[in-house]
């Protein structure tokens, strides 16, 4: 079991090193350094090309590209990821301000996005009334077509603006965040309600499931008691692409509804080309990959017998 | 469970009147079981006999109203116990499945939660009717499991069903049927799943716990020895329809359709017969010698000699202490040119592996194989593909070895493609002689797999294996798969094409009845080992080995041959 955790972890490192590698030439290969961007900020002044050339040799920018890689990775290692071009704290930090927020609303969407996601799933496969299946099952695809700011602005409009129910902007207590969740957790509700729906009809077709009914067994007792539990498997697999998707829905959830956080920081960082923090964030989604799916793995033989991690397997 | 004539007296217990069940499929309704009666009294062992299609599976799982959901029971009434089932309520089912009729399913590998404890799967029973509480339900299935053959059943109870091999899940869904005891039990295909040897413990199983209960069975079964051995009364359907019905001995003595008679005829345990004369193990220039099975100067040419055999596969890293686990173990065994050597054992006994070594799809840790006089252990390369093309296998599952997207002409003329034989006037000439030879129309060239039966597909899969001209062929349960009648068909075809061609056939099997009916010899094998190779009337009339002798007293029908 340890092996097997240690094992993981070393392919997590090596994921990690990928993607800071990957991310460091992808953006060394973009035009412009930070140097050049800081320096052309300001168009009105002309920046003193001895200056600039002073700023480069400071920043390590005028030596071979493998010494600089090497000097940043070992840095990284560090956790020293540079300093923020925009603000001059370091990209570490600036990532690590915002990052409660984001794992709040993150959290909060998630769990919003399992319930609704398995409430949804279950009452459409399991209610006896065909119209009812038809139309709760169509919901899902309806979910997923649907782009997540355009959900955001129609909540907005309708519990901001029209209702005054929740504040519209903002990260001030617990009523702001029931907007911006609830549009993260929608997407990813419906992708879980697709999952969990398609793999409850297979699940209920299966000849055990029949075997229990023919025990006599309730409506109750085998959708609730066996059929949802096989279902769920499935899902869980698809848990770490989902948190992905979370990461990723944050980005629009936190611009629409203008709150500070990991998305909204990502996507400055980008317009100002802040390297480092860029970079910063790209490690930490990679962490964050490589964490949830090492937890889904460690999960899954908990869930599922067959399943049987670094244990002798008995006869 | 022996077979009373006496005319069993008393309200019957289950009588199922007219019934009439069709099928939605494609919005037309297709008629599966067209006004089938009969009865079961209580206590009393009533087998359903017919083929994949004749309505017996829909006709059991109408009684306790599980049909699929295309399924609709269009009239007829089913009476238990005096009470028309067919009036009840969803609610009211709840109550008289699992309590007053169990069900053993047909696939034991599926039909236990994979997710639960074996021994809360059989309490489940219990507490569903309230019989016991929780506590007192776990305790009483480890009793139920222990009356079923399980060992250690306290231990046992707590492990999951793939912990358990498909006899002992059996045993489990059978310990789970019949803990609420129930007044009748459907036993649907008990065991069409297992190895002959675990299918009469099984059956064992059942009759003897049924039998201790006063609980009456249907038994539903394609296998008409199986009916032969444990039911009193036999029911033969065709086609959704009741052909014959009556006591055990009759039907089988006296039967008085003729459908029940060519299932008797192509039942192998019930007629034994030679489907070819036995091909001597002297060749013809040398009769006057001894004819001892063995290597002996002057008998027929071996086509293959493999010798002290061994292949060693190596387990996941994870497995724990045992790192290796040993498929063969020292097999030498010789095929003989225009003979059939039969290769019995029950799964995991490695006769597949053996297969797969003397096809050279393995490599084998240890021993050689000789064909041909050519060491196939050590050829590669050009020379390889040149003898691979003398040796065709032909594989059990006919919806598995066909290409779903290749119409059977494509199928058939693949290996002359992949070995280039012919222009492609040619081959479609080779395809239709081949299509002939297995006695499939010429029209049958353009269809698909999917509009074939599975008989039809298996002699697609033999005509592909024959398009080479192969010195060799490899039945892998070539016809374990199939109904018995189509089985015969089978073995019919095959015994012809190697009268025709003096092909070789290795034929593996796990069913001594059909393997008494084809080969000329007989290889024994179990975990990993050879017991015993000889002439197939020596083996089978006088087996030397304590393996071979049980195999032999599982075929279902012997007991009622022997009376």
């Amino acid at each position: 079991m340890l092996r097997y955790v240690g094992q993981r972890l070393l392919q997590g490192a090596f994921v990690l090193w990928a993607a800071y590698t990957v991310s460091f030439f992808i953006l060394y290969l973009l035009p412009g350094d930070a140097v050049s961007i800081m320096a052309s900020g300001d168009e009105q002044n002309a920046v003193d090309p001895a200056l600039v050339a002073k700023l480069r040799s400071e920043y390590g920018l005028d030596r071979p590209l493998y010494e600089q890689y090497f000097i940043a990775l070992g840095r990284a290692l560090q956790l020293d990821f540079g300093i923020s071009i925009k603000n001059g704290v370091a990209a570490t930090r600036s990532v690590a301000e915002v990052l409660p927020e984001t794992i709040k609303l993150a959290a909060a969407g998630f769990a919003l996005a399992v319930l609704l996601g398995s409430a949804l799933a279950t009452a459409a496969t399991f209610s006896r009334n065909p119209w009812v299946r038809q139309a709760l099952g169509s919901l899902p695809p309806l979910g997923i077509a649907v782009p997540t700011f355009w959900i955001g602005l129609l909540l907005l409009q309708l519990f901001s603006f029209r209702l005054r129910l929740f504040p519209a902007i903002g990260n001030d207590g617990a009523a702001s965040i029931v907007l911006p969740a609830l549009t993260l957790a929608i997407p990813t509700a419906a992708v879980i309600a697709q999952l969990l729906s398609r793999s409850l009809r297979q699940t209920l077709g299966e000849p055990y499931i029949e075997q229990v009914r023919a025990k006599g067994a309730s409506e109750a007792l085998i959708n609730f008691g066996h059929a949802l539990r096989n279902a769920a498997i499935p899902t869980l697999t698809m848990l770490g692409i989902l948190v992905g998707n979370l990461l990723a829905g944050a980005v629009v959830s936190e611009t629409v509804f203008s709150r500070a956080g990991i998305g909204r920081l990502t996507v400055t960082a980008v317009n100002s080309r802040d390297i480092p923090v860029v970079q910063t964030l790209v490690v930490l989604a990679a962490v964050i990959f490589v964490v949830t799916s090492l937890v889904v793995d460690l999960i899954y033989p908990l869930v599922d017998p067959r399943i049987n991690i670094g244990k002798t397997a008995k006869a | 469970m022996t077979a009373s004539t006496a005319a069993p007296a008393g309200a019957p217990l289950l009588t199922v009147e007219e019934l009439k069940v069709s099928y939605l499929v494609d919005g037309e309704p297709q008629p599966a079981v067209q006004g089938v009666s009969f009865q079961v009294y209580a206590g009393e062992v009533v087998a359903i006999v017919g083929e994949s299609g004749s309505g017996k599976t829909t006709t059991a799982h109408s009684i306790i109203n599980l049909l699929p959901g295309n399924a609709r029971r269009d009239s007829g009434k089913v009476l238990f116990g005096g009470a028309d089932l067919t009036r009840l309520m969803r609610k009211e089912w709840q109550n008289v499945r699992g309590k007053d009729i169990g069900l053993i399913p047909q696939d034991p590998t599926a039909s236990l939660d994979p997710l639960q404890r074996v021994g809360e799967q059989v309490a489940e029973s219990l507490t569903i009717h309230r019989i016991q509480p929780k506590k007192a339900a776990r305790e009483a299935a480890v009793r139920l499991l222990e009356e079923s053959g399980i060992r250690d059943a306290a231990a046992r109870a707590r492990q999951y069903p793939h912990q358990f091999s498909g006899g002992m899940r059996q045993r489990v869904l059978i310990a789970a049927a019949l803990a609420a005891r129930p007044r009748l039990v459907i036993a649907d295909e008990p065991t069409s799943a297992l190895d002959v040897t675990v299918q009469r413990q099984i059956l064992d199983n059942i009759a003897a716990l049924t039998a201790e209960r006063g609980t009456a069975v249907l038994l539903i079964t394609h296998d008409l020895g199986v009916a032969a051995d444990r039911a009193d009364r036999i029911i033969v359907m065709r086609q959704g329809v009741v052909v014959e019905q009556g006591p055990t001995a009759s039907v089988l003595t006296n039967p008085q359709d003729g459908y029940t008679r060519s299932l008797i005829a192509a039942a192998p345990g019930l007629s034994p017969r030679r489907l070819r004369r036995t091909v001597s193990p002297i060749s013809p220039a040398s009769a006057g010698d001894s004819p001892v099975a063995g290597k002996t100067p002057g008998a027929r040419p071996p086509l293959v000699e493999a010798a002290g055999l061994r292949k060693v596969f190596s387990l996941p890293r994870a497995a724990g202490s045992a790192r290796t686990i040993t498929a063969v173990d020292g097999v030498s065994l010789d095929i003989r040119k225009g003979e059939t050597l039969a290769l019995v054992g029950e799964s995991g006994s490695g006769k597949s592996t053996v297969a797969r070594l003397l096809l050279r799809l393995e490599k084998p840790s240890g021993g050689s194989v000789l064909f041909d006089g050519q060491d196939l252990a050590t050829a590669r390369g050009e020379n390889l593909r040149l003898l691979r093309r003398r040796f065709q296998v032909v594989f059990q599952s006919p919806f598995a070895s066909l290409d779903p997207r290749f119409s059977v002409s494509d199928s058939i003329a693949e290996p002359l493609r992949a070995f280039a034989e012919g222009s492609p006037g040619e081959q479609r000439g080779r395809v239709a002689e081949l299509l002939d030879a297995v006695q499939l129309p010429a029209g049958f060239a353009r269809r698909l797999p999917a509009e074939l039966s599975g008989g039809q597909r298996q002699r697609v899969a033999i005509a592909r294996a024959l398009a080479l001209r192969p010195d060799l062929v490899v039945l892998d349960e070539a016809v374990s798969a199939l109904d018995v009648s189509v089985q015969a068909q089978i073995l019919d075809l095959l015994a012809g094409l190697q009268e025709r061609d003096g092909l070789s056939y290795l034929f593996i099997s796990h069913d001594l009845a059909v393997v008494q009916q084809i080969s000329d010899r007989v290889a024994v094998m179990r975990a990993g080992k050879l017991v015993e190779l000889g002439a197939t009337a020596e083996i089978l009339g006088n087996p030397a080995h304590e393996y071979t002798r049980q195999l032999i007293s599982a075929i279902p029908g012997r007991q009622v041959l022997a009376v």
